[in-house]
């Protein structure tokens, strides 16, 4: 492991231990009261939702140009990443929406289009466990679409009437709020550069140990 | 090289794996008969299953022509690619010097036709069972209609050529196919639902049909530049 982990694990560890103080601490809001207090886990692990298959997708289109292995080891980490990610939001928006919105679920463009990214990240996962030989280019493939659908998570909202909250609410939160959130998306955001350090690690070990068994059938 | 007299190379190899195609169809008319009966029995099994009272779910003929479509479809591009696996011609394709992305367009060409065709029987047998009226917007419907078609098949070909040497390539189509259309398949049921409004509204309708035409656009670019990617070895 690189040098810089284990102390950012630490920091990372306690960032998770402090943030459900801050989280207290906040005010309540005016309409919901504490109910939209899973917000500020909720929002952080849907932004690295977004962010897992735009690696993903970067990586490997990366991949399909250059054909380096590390590409398609990364894409590979962002896409598991894009299913745990995409398990915590939809797992925390529905317990928010139950109490909110009274439902657990509304079919609207913004729930639609995230429900649709998790399962592309899932096919990807699918794909590379049982499509056999060459199913890394094909994956990559796979996975450009499934890129290609993050703007349109992002935007629906803003464009569809849906009784999910917009994406210029967040600049305006007040300072008591602002702050929690913010320190929940580095909590977040760090976990997932800790989770994808430690997955391309175990790719790189499980790469080097074909390659001794390959060297020592020769 | 044999064609339509004038064409650019580019367009010339399009048109002829395209009419490679449509001819080993009309010999063996193999895929049409299946996928027509296939989507056929789809509507079926829908009628029995949605009908109550001899009535059909308000909007529900709109969900079940697209359901039959996506189902024949999946049909359509696996046994399409079936046909290139048998005796290795994709690999012979690949290796003609035609320049790949004529390959996917020919090849997304034939499958668009494939499912044209389906959808010409497919439609009035909706409108039939169902008692929807969507020939009053006529071209409204085909817009939509071969749009989303499009947008199905731009997918479907990219996935069903990459899986042509895959395993458990059966299964993987749909798992691959069905998450990534879910966009255009919910433009194409809004969109003919929108048809069947009791009071017409042309602004709803051409929203869909524009959104569906975005969808087309993103998918083919895309799938051009990634069939070229994929199918490089």
């Amino acid at each position: 492991m690189p040098k810089w982990f284990t102390p950012a694990a630490i920091l990372c560890g306690l960032m998770f231990v402090i943030s459900p103080v801050l989280i207290a601490r906040a005010p309540d809001e005016s309409s919901m009261g504490m109910v939209y207090k899973i917000y500020y886990y909720h929002m952080p692990s849907a932004w690295m939702f977004l962010l897992a298959p735009l690696v993903c997708g970067v990586s490997s289109a990366l991949f399909l140009a250059r054909g380096r292995a590390e590409d398609d080891r990364r894409a590979w980490s962002a896409a598991e990443l894009t299913v745990l990610f995409g398990a915590l939001t939809l797992i925390t928006g529905p317990l928010w929406a139950r109490r909110a919105w009274g439902t657990w679920w509304v079919w609207d463009a913004r729930l639609t289009s995230s429900l649709v990214g998790w399962m592309i990240g899932w096919a990807y996962l699918i794909l590379r466990r049982y499509g056999g030989p060459g199913s890394d280019k094909l994956a990559a493939g796979v996975a450009l679409f499934g890129a290609v659908n993050v703007p349109f998570i992002f935007i629906s909202v803003n464009y569809w009437r849906t009784i999910h909250p917009p994406t210029t609410v967040v600049p305006k939160l007040p300072v008591d709020m602002g702050v929690p959130l913010w320190f929940c998306v580095f909590a977040f955001l760090l976990l997932f550069v800790l989770l994808m350090t430690m997955r391309l690690r175990l790719e790189e070990a499980r790469t080097r140990l074909d390659a001794l068994y390959v060297a020592l059938d020769e | 090289m044999s064609g339509v007299p004038g064409a650019t190379p580019f367009a010339r190899s399009v048109w002829l794996i395209l009419r490679k195609d449509l001819t080993v169809e009309v010999r063996s008319r193999e895929i049409a008969y299946t996928t027509l009966f296939f989507a056929a029995s789809c509507v079926l099994i829908f009628a029995f299953a949605l009908v109550r009272e001899g009535r059909a779910p308000e909007g529900g003929a709109a969900g079940i022509l697209w359901i039959a479509v996506l189902f024949a479809g999946t049909l359509a591009l696996g046994r399409a690619f079936e046909r290139e696996r048998q005796s290795e011609t994709l690999r012979a394709l690949l290796l003609s010097p035609m320049p790949r992305p004529a390959i996917y367009l020919g090849k997304l060409l034939g499958i668009v036709a494939l499912l044209a065709g389906t959808e010409l029987v497919l439609v009035p047998l909706v409108v039939l069972l169902f008692s929807a009226r969507l020939f009053a917007h006529p071209f409204w419907l085909l817009g939509i209609v071969i749009t989303a078609t499009v947008g199905i098949a731009a997918v479907g070909t990219l996935f069903a050529a990459m899986l042509v040497r895959a395993r458990s390539r059966d299964v993987l189509l749909p798992v691959l196919l069905y998450p990534v259309v879910v966009p255009v398949i919910i433009a194409g049921v809004q969109g003919t639902a929108a048809l069947l409004q009791p009071v017409f509204e042309p602004a709803l309708v051409r929203f869909w049909l524009l959104l569906l035409v975005t969808f087309d656009i993103v998918f083919v670019v895309l799938a051009l530049w990634t069939f070229e990617a994929v199918m490089s070895d």
